[in-house]
């Protein structure tokens, strides 16, 4: 493909334009971490239940193939039809035979970064099917045409003067109106008429019993259950690594999902979808689409193990500062980063660089993923690969040949403090990517070597 | 095809099995009053909370709280009046696209988070409790348990075609981060704890 790709630091170069709107994006960003602290500090065994679902998580992986046997098997007995698909590709054709079966065009979702992931919207509508986002922040992003940027907050790049214009040019309302209750109802009256005219809904799954065969699907707003139960057909869609052994596992997961994600202490609704209705079809899709690739990585599988929360990029400095589209792939921030070079190196071969590497997105992953170890395992094997950019190549070849040589790392001192002395405009430009945003330091008189060697005397 | 195409290669790339943790107790403070707890998370989340003596107080507290309600149905005998009328099954959920209100009774209502557990067979309707404009839970005391776990002890392997934990009204934040409720399902919810 000759396609050229923007990478994260041209991406976030563009977020960063308006700088007002940064410091928004990162205090908004930021105040929801803290949510989430004072949500987690409020239970003595929140340790224990990161330990917990970190092991439980393990096994999962450790079994799944039998997991997932298990599972089609008893959701097979609760009369839901199950399907496998090795791909996006697959997927993607699988709910458009169920819909043409039907002879249904219109259907209703609610959240699934999985069907972001596969770029379903896209699929069907090229094939004249009609899908309505039904999560607002989803329709928000769906109506001005943008990918979410966030896993748990869809919009949150957005203000609501921008909503408020949206809303005005595709759903009708006066103009100029930014009020978030007057929006949401407008919403709700619109998303109404379409819960209650369309014949099918397609889902995301949080959770797969493997145990019982039901699937859990949480919500804040409503969405997933307006449109399942009102839909003669419901689709669900799960990536393999959503199985968990029992139900009463979910009693951990719950705990931390959301308290994690936003800081609730859990979503409004918990839906456990076990049968379908009388009359209704009710269909799994399984989907891989490069799962079992991830597993097959020793240093990477553990991203498998991730329940979507979100925590990693609340809490990421370089997400809150960068924007979620600056990571150009369904799923931002640090888990996205480990998560989209297994999908394909070359062109996400940016993403595990877009990190401080500060470890803060390990401390609050509810689930125990060494996020920022990975990420830093991940520019190892693209540096080895050959997929690095070539001034992060000439940039390394250059540090080893001057931290290699007492010499040369002198001098080069040497002439940086005369630099930044004598013609900081040499650095304070454009040129010098380190300056952007940041001011050069001050050059101090002298290195630490030439002060040791004037004021320590005796050797 | 691709079943065992995705299953081959999970055997072959799985790494070695990890145990399951069999311990899933974890420290609980046991001196907590429940009812107390529970009534705090709800309020916290946008519910509201009457503690009352008994079912008959009901009736009056709905009537001063929804003077405008047009449709109103209970899936509960107890409360069922001439102003609330019982619940009717109608097979096509769209009927129910213009209830006021819905008055349900939860099998357990969990302290720590306000969540309360609904089966299929006490909604009259699947979609019955996120198309009602507003709902009304009526909740035993005897039936509150302090956590998740506690909760999912007392379902352990019950059946059901589906079930639901709902915690307060429906809600988004989607705009701004400004908390609104009355997403897509209810607007509100009122809990009678008794």
């Amino acid at each position: 493909m000759s396609e050229t790709i923007k990478t994260h630091p041209e991406l976030a170069e563009i977020f960063n334009k308006d700088e007002e709107r940064v410091d928004w994006h990162d205090e908004t960003l930021w105040w929801i971490r803290q949510k989430r602290d004072k949500s987690a500090h409020s239970i003595p065994e929140w340790e224990q239940l990161r330990e917990t679902a970190s092991q439980i998580k393990n096994n999962v992986l450790s079994d799944l193939a039998n997991y997932l046997l298990a599972f089609e098997k008893n959701a097979k007995a609760n009369g839901i039809i199950v399907h496998w698909a090795a791909n996006a590709e697959e997927h993607n054709q699988q709910v458009h035979s169920i819909l043409k079966v039907h002879g249904i065009q219109q259907m209703v979702k609610s959240k699934s970064m999985l069907t972001e992931e596969c770029h379903l919207n896209e699929y069907l509508e090229k094939h004249g099917m009609d899908v309505i986002d039904s999560d607002l922040g989803e329709r928000i992003v769906q109506l001005a045409k943008e990918p979410p940027s966030h896993i748990v907050l869809p919009c949150i790049h957005k203000k609501k003067e921008e909503i408020g214009d949206l809303f005005h040019i595709h759903l009708g309302s006066p103009a100029g109106t930014s009020d978030p209750q007057v929006l949401t109802e407008t919403a709700r009256q619109h998303l109404r008429e379409t819960f209650l005219t369309r014949k099918a809904a397609l889902t995301g799954v949080n959770f797969a019993i493997a145990a019982t065969g039901e699937f859990v699907v949480c919500t804040n707003e409503g969405n997933a259950d307006m449109g399942a139960h009102l839909a003669d057909v419901h689709i669900a869609s799960m990536g393999i690594e959503k199985i968990i052994p029992d139900r009463k596992h979910l009693g951990v997961f719950l705990r931390l999902l959301t308290r994690s994600a936003t800081g609730q202490p859990i979503t409004t609704y918990s839906s456990h979808f076990k049968k379908p209705r009388k009359g209704q079809e009710m269909h799994i899709i399984i989907v891989d689409n490069g799962r079992t690739i991830q597993m097959g990585r020793e240093d990477f599988r553990a991203s498998l193990k991730c329940i979507r929360c979100g925590a990693c990029m609340n809490t990421c400095p370089v997400y809150r500062r960068s924007g979620g589209h600056s990571y150009h792939n369904a799923i931002s921030g640090p888990i996205g980063a480990i998560l989209a070079p297994n999908l394909d190196m070359k062109k996400y071969a940016d993403l595990p660089f877009a990190s401080t590497l500060c470890g803060s997105c390990s401390n609050v992953c509810p689930v125990k993923i060494d996020i920022h170890q990975q990420l830093y395992k991940w520019r190892q094997v693209i540096v080895k690969e050959g997929y690095a950019d070539t001034s992060k190549k000439l940039g390394m070849q250059l540090m080893t040949f001057t931290l290699s040589s007492p010499t040369v790392y002198r001098t080069a001192g040497k002439a940086g403090r005369w630099v930044l002395k004598h013609i900081p405009f040499a650095v304070n430009n454009q040129f010098n990517p380190w300056y952007k945003h940041r001011d050069m330091p001050e050059a101090p008189a002298e290195s630490f070597g030439e002060w040791y060697k004037k004021n320590v005397t005796d050797k | 095809m691709s079943k065992e195409k995705i299953l081959a290669a999970l055997r072959h790339n799985q790494p070695e099995i990890s145990a399951l943790p069999v311990n899933l107790a974890f420290e609980r403070d046991e001196s907590i009053n429940l009812v107390e707890k529970f009534r705090v998370i709800a309020e916290g989340i946008g519910s509201k909370v009457y503690v009352v003596a008994g079912l008959e107080e009901v009736a009056a507290l709905i009537a001063a709280d929804f003077p405008e309600a047009k449709r109103v149905l209970s899936t509960v005998a107890e409360v069922v009046s001439s102003a609330i009328p019982a619940f009717e099954l109608h097979e096509d959920p769209h009927t129910y696209a213009d209830v006021d209100i819905a008055i349900f009774k939860p099998r357990l209502a969990v302290a720590e988070n306000s969540a309360l557990w609904i089966t299929e067979d006490r909604m009259g309707v699947r979609a019955l409790p996120f198309i009602t404009q507003h709902i009304i839970m009526l909740v035993d005391k005897n039936t509150l348990v302090p956590d998740m776990h506690a909760a999912y002890e007392k379902i352990g392997d019950t059946d059901y075609g589906f079930s639901t934990f709902i915690a307060g009204p429906s809600k988004t934040a989607d705009i701004e981060q400004s908390l609104v409720l009355g997403a897509h399902g209810p607007r509100s919810m009122t809990i009678f704890m008794h």
